[in-house]
């Protein structure tokens, strides 16, 4: 599904990501982890198409196309979504206005028919409830004054509405009480674990992992992955810390 | 990345130098001989069929324009006006008084489809039954070609005349109030609109009666160097309330187009006007070339004790606005409101804003003023709050807020606050920020293309006042702010 090799990017002309190579197939997990300014968010960034971000070697192929050659909203409506490890705050932009227009812009770029406002409705209000977010929150401004549970929580509802094919979730458990934790996690699962979807999941910590289990683990250092296994990766990473292995 | 960057930009550049409305349409003139004299006065006033009275109040406008010179302080860099190289009346082709739409010119009706007028009011247009109630004074060029619903406000006891007719039929009201806000000698532009105005629009609601449909009138620059002088007077009787609509578009000209119009507000006892203008006309090409100079004179005067004045204006159109709807607070517990979203790109010039002039007790004043700024433009608040020594307990809030995009433009803000009275309660506050990278990136990775980002995040920002339109008006309102700042990001 998702194809990254020997990816060189940097910003500002500093030199972030140096080779990174991975590779994702459909219905897969990936837990990616590392260091603090090891590169994660900056390569959900570069998959995002984010302004600024130069690539200046590799290449990425998402399920066939070249991925580095789409605007970043051509990519969002192929079907890549990127959880923010700091989500946005529009301010007079209310939340479901906010989701119904990236929908249908979506949905336009497919060549689908736009969403009615009905339909819309109940779709919002669904994944709203299933990730403890009221419709009174979702009437609110986009992420403007949330706390930061919610902005996350807030991130998962649009996950949820949009139905992406490939998430790549930047640190969506960082913030997270314990109760919002398991249910983010099993947001994450309802909505992704399924065999024509795959996720990246960026994470510090083993408790999001316990819910949401990945089928690979990578550490990724100083812009590339220096490592990869199974999930006993993540629970050896946290007993040794980084030190031992990306070493 | 960059790549990606730039054929955005290059894409949005490219969009943005076809002017979506930009086409004019064909409706033979009627033209005044070129140049301004006494001459001209007299056609205009005889064209009019005016009394006596009405020339006379026109000449001695006319006379006095002559010794006054144009304004200069404003923060806008107005090419010199040669007044006589222009044309100052044009009509529609004549014809006999109109019993109803159906018989309204198709070329008329066509140009506001192309307009994009309201679905609810394009019913109306087209007599459709059960259509919901606005009433349309067409002002088509400079005549009144159409007017529905006379006969339901004229069981109300509501006037809502052409300006013309309004002269004619009602000469005692319109001598009574015109000129009486907005003296002839206010300013250069509206002494020069008091010798040539050419129609515009006369609304009196009588005592008690709130009036029973929004009105609305559409303006429409239609003629090549033809000034366009409108007129417009509303006198709000006791008790009684009015929403007023006012809109409108430009064809593309190349030759820059002066509009002065003149606005007056009565405001009696206990009475309310709601006045709301969503402005688009031409603001010239990406270089500035060919765009309306809008030099508006809008004033209110809150006459009555608990009188209100609300003022709701979206500008996103002409290359040089100069505009200030403002309130003279007369009546004790008289409350001004002025609400504006002011869209600047390009080359485009504005200086906008208000005077909220407090003189009754207990008045209370509130002003929100957006201002958009992007490409090479230049956006200016400029507004005044004045207590007078006899205002007592007077309130007022003000906020500015300015937002860039691009590093390229101008946001101003220049308040000034003249409080002579102790009691008086003012409050400023004023910010200006850009939209950021990350608003922009969160969008796009949502979705939304670069355009329809900053449409929504503009929006966002400007939602304080355009909340305070009605319905028909804010739908548009919210289109017009994307479309006009299209090919302002890369
Ligand atoms: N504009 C910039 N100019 C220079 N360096 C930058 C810029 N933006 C980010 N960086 C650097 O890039 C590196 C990678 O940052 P990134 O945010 O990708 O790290 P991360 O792995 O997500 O870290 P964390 O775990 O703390 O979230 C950091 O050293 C950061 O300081
Ligand atoms: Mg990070």
């Amino acid at each position: 599904m998702l194809k990254i090799e020997n990816l060189h990017a940097e910003i500002d002309g500093k030199q972030i990501l140096n080779g990174l190579t991975l590779s994702v197939g459909a219905g897969e997990v990936h837990a990616i982890m590392g260091p603090n300014g090891a590169g994660k968010s900056t390569l959900g960034y570069v998959l995002g198409g984010r302004p600024g971000y130069e690539v200046t070697q590799g290449s990425v192929s998402f399920e066939g196309q070249d991925l580095l050659d789409m605007a970043a909203n051509e990519r969002a409506a192929a079907g890549l979504f990127l959880g923010f490890q700091y989500p946005v705050e529009i301010p007079g932009v209310s939340n479901v206005q906010f989701l119904r227009t990236a929908l249908n812009s979506q949905r336009r770029a497919r060549g689908e028919a736009e969403i009615s406002a009905g339909d819309f409705l109940r779709l919002s209000k669904a994944e709203g409830e299933a990730l403890g977010m009221s419709m009174d929150m979702l009437k609110r401004n986009v992420n403007v004054g949330f706390s930061g549970g919610e902005k996350k929580r807030n991130e998962m509802v649009q996950m949820g509405v949009i139905d992406p094919k490939l998430a790549v979730l930047d640190e969506t458990d960082s913030g997270l009480d314990i109760d919002a934790l398991r249910v983010v996690g099993d947001g994450i699962n309802r909505i992704m674990r399924q065999p024509h979807k795959a996720v990246l999941l960026i994470t510090h910590y083993q408790r999001l992992l316990d819910i949401v289990a990945p089928d690979f683990v990578h550490v990724l250092a100083d812009g590339r992955i220096v490592r990869s296994g199974g999930p006993e990766l993540a629970l050896q990473l946290e007993r040794e810390g980084y030190g031992a292995i990306a070493a | 990345m960059t790549d990606i960057r730039n054929r955005e930009a290059q894409e949005a550049a490219d969009r943005a130098s076809t002017y979506e409305w930009g086409f004019s349409s064909d409706i033979e003139q009627d033209f005044a001989p070129k140049g301004l004299n006494e001459d001209t006065v007299r056609f205009i006033s005889a064209k009019k069929n005016e009394p006596e009275w009405m020339l006379e109040w026109r000449l001695k406008a006319y006379r006095a324009w002559l010794t006054m010179e144009e304004v200069s302080w404003a923060k806008l860099d107005i090419p010199a006006i040669d007044f006589q190289d222009a044309y100052y009346y044009a009509e529609p082709r004549a014809k006999p008084k109109l019993g109803s739409l159906d018989e309204v010119d198709p070329e008329i009706l066509r140009v506001y489809e192309k307009l994009g007028i309201p679905i609810e009011e394009q019913k109306v247009l087209a007599g459709v039954e059960g259509a919901r109630r606005v009433a349309v004074d067409a002002v088509f060029d400079s005549v009144s070609v159409a007017t529905t619903f006379r006969k339901e406000l004229e069981a109300a006891g509501v006037i809502f005349r052409s300006i013309s007719e309004a002269i004619r039929e009602y000469p005692d009201l319109v001598r009574q109030y015109l000129g009486s806000v907005v003296p002839q000698r206010d300013n250069y532009f509206a002494c020069l609109n008091s010798a040539v105005f050419s129609d515009g629009t006369f609304v009196y609601i009588p005592e008690g009666v709130r009036c029973p449909m929004e009105l609305s009138t559409y303006f429409r620059i239609n003629a090549e160097n033809t000034g366009q002088f409108e007129r417009t007077l509303i006198v709000a009787d006791k008790g009684s309330y009015v929403s007023y609509l006012e809109g409108c578009t430009a064809p593309m000209r190349d030759e820059n187009q002066l509009h002065a119009a003149v606005v007056e507000l009565v405001a009696l006892d206990d009475a309310e006007i709601k006045y709301s203008t969503v402005q688009n006309w031409y603001p010239g090409d990406a270089e500035g070339k060919g765009g309306i100079y809008n030099f508006v004179t809008k004033r209110a005067i809150c006459a009555g004790a608990r009188s209100k004045v609300s003022w709701t204006q979206v500008e996103t159109g002409s290359a040089i606005t100069w505009k200030y709807p403002s309130c003279i607070l007369k009546g004790e517990g008289s409350v001004g409101e002025f609400y504006s979203v002011a869209v600047t790109n390009n080359r485009q010039q504005a200086d906008t804003g208000t005077k909220m002039i407090h003189i009754g007790k207990n008045s209370r004043s509130t002003i929100v003023s957006k201002g958009i700024s992007a490409g090479k433009s230049n956006n200016t608040y400029r507004g005044l709050v004045r207590v007078n020594a006899g205002a007592e307990n007077v309130r007022n809030f003000t906020q500015c807020d300015s937002l860039l995009l691009g590093d390229q433009c101008g946001a101003h803000t220049v308040p000034y606050i003249e409080v002579k009275n102790p009691s008086a309660q003012i409050e400023h506050e004023a910010t200006t920020s850009k939209i950021s990278d990350d608003q922009m990136f969160y969008a796009q990775q949502r979705g939304l293309n670069a355009e329809d980002a900053v449409a929504l995040i503009v929006n966002g920002f400007a939602k304080e006042v355009l909340q305070q339109l009605p319905m028909e008006f804010a739908v548009e309102a919210q289109k017009l702010l994307g479309i006009s700042l299209e090919g302002s990001v890369g």
